[in-house]
């Protein structure tokens, strides 16, 4: 298929920022599972990478494909190379998959909100992530992981589909080995060797040791699984103040302009995707939204 | 031999019972180990028991032609496997292996359904507890069946 590139599509008296894309060049491109990839990224005149919090999302332009909101993976305290994981579930994405070291992406952002990592310390921080919803909260982990004395216990409950399913793996069990940090992994399905939990990510909740009326809990993945996640959360005695979740809709500018991804009187780019749960929490049971 | 009295009454799953009805669990409760590879029970089999994780894995196991064993549910430390002891006809419907050393309390299926006869607030008290545990699994058995990582979901 061809794929124009950046210099045919950007013209070269527009300036990058919120609705013009930088030209980023990839330099790895890695397979986490079947369907996922993570890119890493350096920007292609050699400046330093955007700065982000986590939680935030760039626009990903395949060129002359199309774009696609893509939630930033990466360690948000440096600023060597910008790190996204992808799931191959459409064109665009597919034409991501198809690039190689050295090709280009236009890349728009960062935009959207951030998780409370500031707001959580002093407090237990707890983190629900199923499927690829632990990719937001990789930079979470990372920034928590650096500062890791601020906060109380840490706690990190990931659920997927099967053991081939589950993305950073290696690193995961890295964390997992360390003292001060727990990490409880399950899958739905199990195949293979696999010795570890089996059933739904909701059932670790009960397992795991953390204060639940000071912890700050940071939910992410399909939202069924949040809901339900949620319901689980509450009746450990989580306060609903305290949950925080990530929103996923079909986004199109990324900065609140074009409406797509309305959700009720709120925009998931520009008022999301991070959103105290309070404010999601009608929206979320209301059918046509 | 060792009063498994104090570890009952700390239990989740008996929290809110009174102490009298705890003596009667007591009197039906024992410790039990079970080595990584050991069946807890078969499909099948008569279903005599409950249990207490105390420490360990369980998996629960279906046994297919093509696929072999696998693994539907894992049970862990604070879990309480079995409820089949109680519904007639009183056999288990899965494999249950120890994937590690697991150490639990069993409790005596036909003996707590005596004492439940002769005492229904005992009974009554049980069931609550029961229902919980399979209203829990159940929801969590149609998360699962929806699969929502699927690219559809």
């Amino acid at each position: 298929m061809y794929m124009a590139n950046a210099a045919e599509l950007i013209p070269a008296d527009a300036t990058p920022g919120d609705m013009v894309p930088q030209p980023y060049t990839i330099t790895a491109q890695r397979k986490d599972t079947y369907d996922t990839f993570t890119l890493d990224m350096v920007v292609g005149d050699g400046k330093p990478v955007m700065a982000f919090a986590p939680g935030q999302f760039n626009m990903l332009y395949a060129f002359g494909v199309g774009e696609v909101p893509i939630s930033i993976s990466g360690d948000p305290t440096t600023n060597d190379r910008l790190v996204q994981t992808v799931r191959e579930v459409g064109s665009v994405t597919s034409a991501l998959r198809r690039l190689r070291k050295g090709d280009t992406v236009g890349v728009r952002g960062p935009f959207g909100t951030a998780w409370p990592v500031k707001e959580a310390e002093g407090s237990d921080l707890v983190i629900l992530a199923g499927g690829i919803g632990i990719a937001p909260l990789r930079p979470v982990i990372y920034s928590a992981l650096k500062r890791r004395r601020k906060f109380g216990r840490f706690v990190i409950m990931y659920g997927s589909r099967t053991p081939h399913d589950l993305l950073y793996y290696r690193e995961l069990q890295q964390w997992k080995a360390r003292y001060d940090i727990e990490v409880e992994i399950t899958v739905d399905r199990a195949i293979g060797p696999w010795r570890g939990n089996v059933g739904v990510v909701t059932t670790l909740v009960p397992r795991v040791k953390f204060d639940p009326l000071s912890a700050i809990v940071m939910v992410c993945g399909p939202e069924i699984m949040m809901r339900f996640g949620i319901m689980e959360l509450r009746r450990a005695n989580v306060p609903e103040d305290n949950i925080y979740i990530s929103m996923e809709r079909n986004m199109k500018c990324g900065c609140g302009l074009c409406g797509h991804c309305q959700c009720g009187p709120l925009f998931v780019c520009k008022d999301g995707p991070v959103f105290r749960y309070l404010q999601m929490k009608r929206l979320l049971n209301i059918r046509e939204i | 031999m060792q009063d498994l009295g104090p570890y009952l009454k700390e239990h989740k799953f008996l929290q809110g019972m009174t102490d009298e009805h705890i003596e009667l669990i007591v009197g039906c409760a024992s410790n039990v180990k079970f080595d990584p590879g050991e069946y807890v029970c078969r499909e099948g089999q008569e279903a005599d028991r409950f249990y207490f994780i105390r420490q360990g894995r369980l998996a629960l196991q279906l046994m297919t032609h093509d696929r072999g064993a696998m693994t539907i549910q894992t049970v862990n430390p604070g879990d309480v496997l079995g409820w089949s002891w109680l519904i007639p006809p009183y056999v288990w419907h899965f494999d249950c292996k120890a994937v590690e050393l697991t150490r639990a309390i069993a409790l005596d299926g036909t003996c707590i359904r005596d004492k439940c006869e002769k005492d229904h607030h005992l009974g009554y008290e049980v069931m609550k507890r029961f229902a919980h545990v399979m209203v829990e699994r159940l929801l969590a058995t149609r998360l699962q069946l929806l699969d929502v990582y699927g690219k559809r979901s």
